[in-house]
């Protein structure tokens, strides 16, 4: 038995040992702080699969943010949770236990049975890659062969932050969403808030930049610009916008509209929808993904923050 | 047993748990975080698949890799929007005005 056997087994058993502590925990910040734990071994299973692009996006959106969220609402809902009653009896919970393992059974047996010759993209996506002048396969793919998939997306966060906005009661309109921490005057937190900014936005803009050859991209570059700016909020440095301030409008729908303006630019001068001259394949890529930068670094940011906070709760210490 | 088939497994055992939160819990949130068990689940089965079809210049299929980037990101904006909504319904200082 070797040694990676040996570590490949056991980040599989944590990882299930994680999951079915989110299931099993007393409360939902426990469960919420297993799952944030649980997101990080994943990351590890994904880099063990030779996917660093998703572990890192793992490791950013699917844990840490997504951790955030969860680890506020658990803290809001907290007073609620005791209202929720005992859910299904005891022989229900067999039942949908029964059902549940039977699912699993199923898609272990379509994982055992998967055909020998795997059905792949992947000298093809390689073999076209340098018409698009980026290094990078999965960058290839999400900006010049499925940039339709990767435009559409964004029009999705923009729409998922409309939904949240619009879950502001009537009288909240235009006021900032409330995301200040009560912390106590000795509080290290203000001051991460002051030094790790400069080094994270640096970091963002790296991860970006070097995506194109290298592990990387908009989605975690962005995630990170969006986690240094969340750090700020929490800290009580700046406020939130308001959901009305016209530079931050502007700023999400610049990624989808200059996404939009190259594909029909596209239309003209290659022939077909999101199709990039060959020439000018690189030059195009980047300047779709600068703008795609600040809408995703917004969108994640505002997601997180929410719609809109009763008036005067958060503001006026500008 | 190799690396992908281990992963595929354990995958597999992440969906039925994650579809057991979904169904049996009585808390809405302890609901979506189950939700959130099965997707990633199942963006694991993906990897597994992408792993397989991985050829000799690249570790594994760069096209189920992009997908499941997506994905993570979709599966974000709906948790989001999910906990904007559960936060309204529960939060009373909200429902008064």
């Amino acid at each position: 038995m070797s040694l990676a056997y040996i570590l490949e087994t056991s980040l599989a058993g944590l990882v299930l040992g994680a999951a079915a502590w989110t299931i099993l925990a007393r409360n939902a910040f426990a469960a919420s702080v297993g799952f944030v734990s649980y997101g990080l071994l994943l990351a590890l299973v994904w880099v063990l699969l030779g996917a660093i692009d998703v572990a890192l996006t793992e490791v950013a959106i699917g844990s840490g943010l997504t951790g955030l969220l969860l680890l506020s609402a658990a803290a809001r809902l907290r007073g609620t949770e005791s209202q929720a009653g005992a859910g299904p009896g005891k022989p229900a919970r067999v039942l949908v236990a029964l059902c549940c393992a039977t699912i699993s059974a199923a898609l272990a047996f379509v994982v055992l049975s998967l055909p020998e010759a795997a059905p792949t993209l992947a000298p093809d996506a390689v073999a076209a890659l340098p018409a698009t002048g980026v290094g990078n396969p999965v960058t290839g793919v999400l900006m010049a062969f499925r940039a339709l998939d990767t435009l559409l997306e964004k029009a999705v966060l923009v729409l998922a932050l409309v939904g949240v906005w619009s879950l502001a009661p009537d009288g909240y309109w235009g006021e900032r969403p409330d995301l200040r921490l009560r912390l106590a005057d000795d509080s290290v937190l203000p001051f991460f808030a002051r030094t790790l900014p400069p080094l994270g936005v640096l970091l963002g803009i790296h991860l970006m930049w070097t995506g194109a050859d290298a592990p990387g991209g908009a989605f975690q570059g962005g995630t990170v610009l969006a986690a240094m700016w969340l750090i700020v909020m929490l800290a009580g440095l700046r406020d939130a916008p308001a959901s009305n301030a016209l530079w931050m409008r502007i700023g999400l729908i610049s990624g989808p509209m200059v996404f939009l303006a190259v594909g029909f630019i596209g239309l003209l001068t290659a022939g077909a929808f999101l199709a990039y001259p060959v020439d000018y394949a690189k030059p195009l890529i980047l300047l779709i993904e600068v703008p795609m930068l600040l809408t995703i670094a917004l969108a994640l940011g505002l997601l997180v923050a929410g719609p809109a906070g009763p008036p005067g709760s958060a503001g006026g210490t500008r | 047993m190799t690396t992908v088939t281990l992963f595929g497994l354990c995958g597999s055992v992440l969906v039925g748990l994650g579809l057991y939160g979904l169904l049996t819990h009585p808390q809405p949130l302890r609901r979506l975080i189950g939700f959130n068990l099965m997707g990633s689940g199942i963006f694991l089965i993906f990897g597994v698949i992408a792993r397989r079809g991985g050829a000799a210049a690249v570790g594994a299929d760069p096209v189920p890799q992009a997908l499941v980037i997506t994905a993570i990101v979709v599966a974000f904006a709906a948790t989001a929007l999910v906990v904007a909504l559960l936060l309204r319904v529960f939060t009373p200082d909200q429902q008064s005005s």
